[in-house]
């Protein structure tokens, strides 16, 4: 992805979780190579605060800045270009919200953004809904990646709508990665089986009464998935066919 | 005595009142921020960090310092 290779199809977010370090285990025990990141104020009154740097290691694990809580195009903007700052951060991910019940995204800010951003030489994973006409325009204005997703963010209600999901896996080429939504891991085995390339998840894992053994869970169920995907499923039939030979039986 | 002047200034979001003519990487200084994990944006303009010794600051300038936390 945005010419770089990664070990992992898991993309973990980093929010929501007790503290940093349980955050930095649940992230070690997904696998994941990449993780989401928010970018706001530094808290200019406690100085003792822990910093996400001192817990996950930029040099290790990819920092993937994320726009989460922006509404407008000008404040995704205004959010991505800080981070570059930072440190340098190109690959980046996009999310303009509509609406603040739902969370769904602004389609119309976000394929704005998506088309500043890139021009500026951003490498841009957008969060999208599961339109397949949406994520066609956003790839003919330079997204990196097209970011489905299964529900609204932090539901865990999983894949809504399978059939939008194929249509966009057939059309693009963009590494397809589903986004927000996303409650256990067989939701994450089903994406992959669906030709997805990664999917994303925060709230199933960090919000798990277990979060370091549904770190590993959607660690595996990520690879089934994928290896279930590759390895061509038997076509579905609507009568029985018996698996044992009917031939000499007693 | 020479009595040095104040001026107040706006950090994220919050007023502040620091010596006149200080610059941008002393205030930063002060407030013991590692330089290397932040942004920094000076009157909605982003500031490129290799430069904020030679920025004075002045009166009712705003500036906002972020950084990287959890997020989704």
């Amino acid at each position: 992805m945005a010419n770089k290779k990664f070990n992992s199809r898991l993309i973990v977010g980093t929010g929501k979780y007790k503290n940093m370090s349980e955050c930095a285990k649940a992230i070690k025990l997904s696998g994941a190579n990449i993780v989401t990141v928010a970018v706001r104020r530094v808290n200019i009154l406690n100085k003792n605060k822990p910093l996400l740097m001192d817990y996950i290691d930029p040099k290790k694990i990819t920092y993937l800045p994320n726009t989460a809580g922006c509404f407008t195009s000008e404040d995704a903007l205004r959010t991505l270009r800080l981070a570059r700052e930072i440190g340098g951060w190109k690959l980046v991910k996009l999310e303009v919200l509509g609406d603040k019940k739902n969370l769904f995204p602004d389609m119309i800010e976000t394929l704005k953004s998506t088309e500043v951003l890139s021009k500026e030489g951003f490498r841009v994973m957008v969060y999208c809904n599961d339109d397949p006409l949406m994520a066609k325009r956003l790839e003919n204005v330079g997204a990196s990646a097209i970011m489905p997703l299964a529900a609204p963010i932090g539901s865990g209600l999983g894949i809504l709508n399978k059939t939008n999901l194929t249509i966009i896996r057939n059309q693009t080429k963009l590494p397809l990665i589903i986004d927000a939504g996303l409650g256990q891991a067989s939701d994450a085995t089903i994406a992959m089986e669906l030709g997805c390339d990664g999917v994303l998840v925060n709230t199933a894992i960090a919000k798990a009464k277990k979060p370091f053994d549904m770190a590993l869970a959607f660690k595996n169920a990520v690879i089934a998935g994928r290896q279930s995907y590759l390895s061509g499923r038997i076509e579905k039939t609507l009568m029985g066919v018996p698996s044992s030979p009917t031939e000499g039986i007693i | 005595m020479i009595k040095i002047k104040k001026i107040k200034i706006r950090i994220n979001g919050k007023n502040k009142t620091i010596d006149n003519q200080s610059t941008l990487y002393e205030l930063i200084n002060d407030l013991k921020i590692p330089i290397k994990k932040i942004a920094i944006e000076f009157n909605r303009e982003i500031v490129d960090k290799k430069k904020i010794k030679k920025i004075k600051l002045k009166n009712n300038d705003v500036i906002e310092i972020v950084h990287f936390i959890g997020g989704g």
